[in-house]
């Protein structure tokens, strides 16, 4: 148990997936404007996250470690995530039209991104157990959205701020995410 | 000859791939702690935006439109795979230093966009040009940034050390906080530059528009 709690923290806070990996920054750079559409992101990033984990972990270990493809991984794994977030796109616009209204349009911007791809990669390359890759997903896809967010609410305070003009927009918002990095850091120690 | 060289330095300055177009980000704070890294990173994308620019262009006449995306991910991804193979066998510590971001070189936004804005309309030879001129400017970019971020977090340059014994290294700059407000200083400096050269621009028009 305190295995499995150590990974998620660590995915959470520790690791943070955003800040201290620099993983998702186009998206979190390109969503973090409105702070309604990044929680939005977060529960999308989370969700696609552990489900293209468990899909990649059940193909790596079933299907190409077998058979001696795993040189084979990177163009496995960038066209399965890529295809199951249009799968799961048309299932949600015909199953639940209201979630798809809140959500769809982000699951075509995380179809081929990083983050998503990134989180599968890690898993087998650390070699861990199904249920430790979900907790793994789960933990990065919340410790994105806890940075998402955080900048998100950190930039509407922004609009307020008398930004020199050369720094305005995306300059600023890289220093933020410095300062954010930096406070992160402070939990290094907590493992 | 002209338009050829138009086509290759556009990607150098002005249309830098990280500074003004601000795609793939990801690798230039992950792997730029160090000048090697940071060329490393750079020569790979070179290489892989130039070689999926190729084959977009060639196979442009026979992919539907409607799956061109899958077409030109597929591409990439062996592309990739080849590079990272190579890295393996002939280079193992650079490899190992890469880590998971040489296999996320597939989802850069850069080579994707070249492949659908320039590749997917124009032929080879041109393809090739501007697949290699935004490589080069990627290039740049990341030595721009690993050259700061080594010499001021370490005090090296190539891992040879450029201040002398009693230079404090500066750690900040290699961590990961170091690299997200340098970028940002580089992003303002970058925008800085060329609003001056739009109003040097400007001013020499309404000078020729006066003397006409």
């Amino acid at each position: 148990m305190g295995e499995y709690l150590t990974l998620f923290i660590g995915a959470v806070v520790v690791n943070n997936f955003v800040l201290t990996k620099f993983l998702g920054l186009c998206i979190f750079f390109g969503i973090s404007k409105n702070l309604s559409a990044s929680v939005g992101m977060g529960m999308a990033v989370t969700s696609v996250m552990t489900m293209s984990s468990i899909l990649a972990w059940i193909v790596y270990f079933f299907v190409l470690e077998p058979l001696g493809l795993t040189f084979l991984t990177t163009i496995v794994f960038v066209v399965l995530t890529a295809s199951f977030v249009q799968l799961l796109e048309l299932v949600i616009k015909k199953q639940a039209p209201a979630l798809y209204n809140m959500w769809g349009i982000y699951l075509l911007l995380i179809a081929t991104n990083c983050i998503v791809l990134a989180v599968p990669l890690l898993n087998v390359e650390s070699n861990y157990s199904l249920l430790k890759s979900i907790v793994f997903a789960i933990g990065s896809g919340l410790g994105f959205a806890v940075a998402i967010i955080l900048m998100a609410s950190l930039r509407e305070k922004l609009v307020y701020a008398n930004v020199p003009k050369p720094l305005q927009g995306i300059g600023i918002a890289f220093i933020l995410a410095g300062m954010l990095s930096l406070a992160f850091l402070g939990f290094a120690g907590m493992l | 000859m002209k338009e050829h060289w138009q086509i290759f330095s556009k990607g150098l300055i002005a249309e830098n791939p990280i500074f003004i177009l601000a795609l793939s980000l990801c690798p230039a704070l992950a792997v730029t702690t160090t000048v090697i890294n940071g060329l490393t990173m750079g020569l790979t994308v070179t290489f892989v935006i130039t070689t999926n620019n190729v084959v977009v262009s060639i196979v442009r006449k026979w992919v539907n439109p409607k799956v061109r995306v899958p077409v030109y991910i597929t591409s990439i991804a062996t592309i990739v795979t080849v590079a990272q193979l190579v890295l393996q066998a002939y280079f193992p510590v650079l490899y190992k230093a890469m880590g998971i971001y040489l296999a996320l070189v597939v989802v850069f936004a850069i080579i994707l966009a070249r492949a659908e804005v320039f590749a997917s309309k124009n032929g080879v030879w041109k393809s090739f040009l501007d697949g290699f001129g935004m490589g080069c400017g990627f290039t740049l970019a990341m030595l721009t940034i690993a050259v700061i971020r080594e010499l001021f977090g370490a005090g090296t340059i190539l891992g040879v050390p450029v201040f002398g014994e009693g230079y404090e290294p500066m750690l900040m700059m290699i961590l990961p906080p170091g690299a997200f407000i340098l970028i940002g200083y580089l992003v303002a400096a970058c925008k800085t530059w060329n609003a001056k050269q739009e109003e040097k621009a400007r001013l020499a028009e309404l000078k020729a528009g006066k003397e006409a």
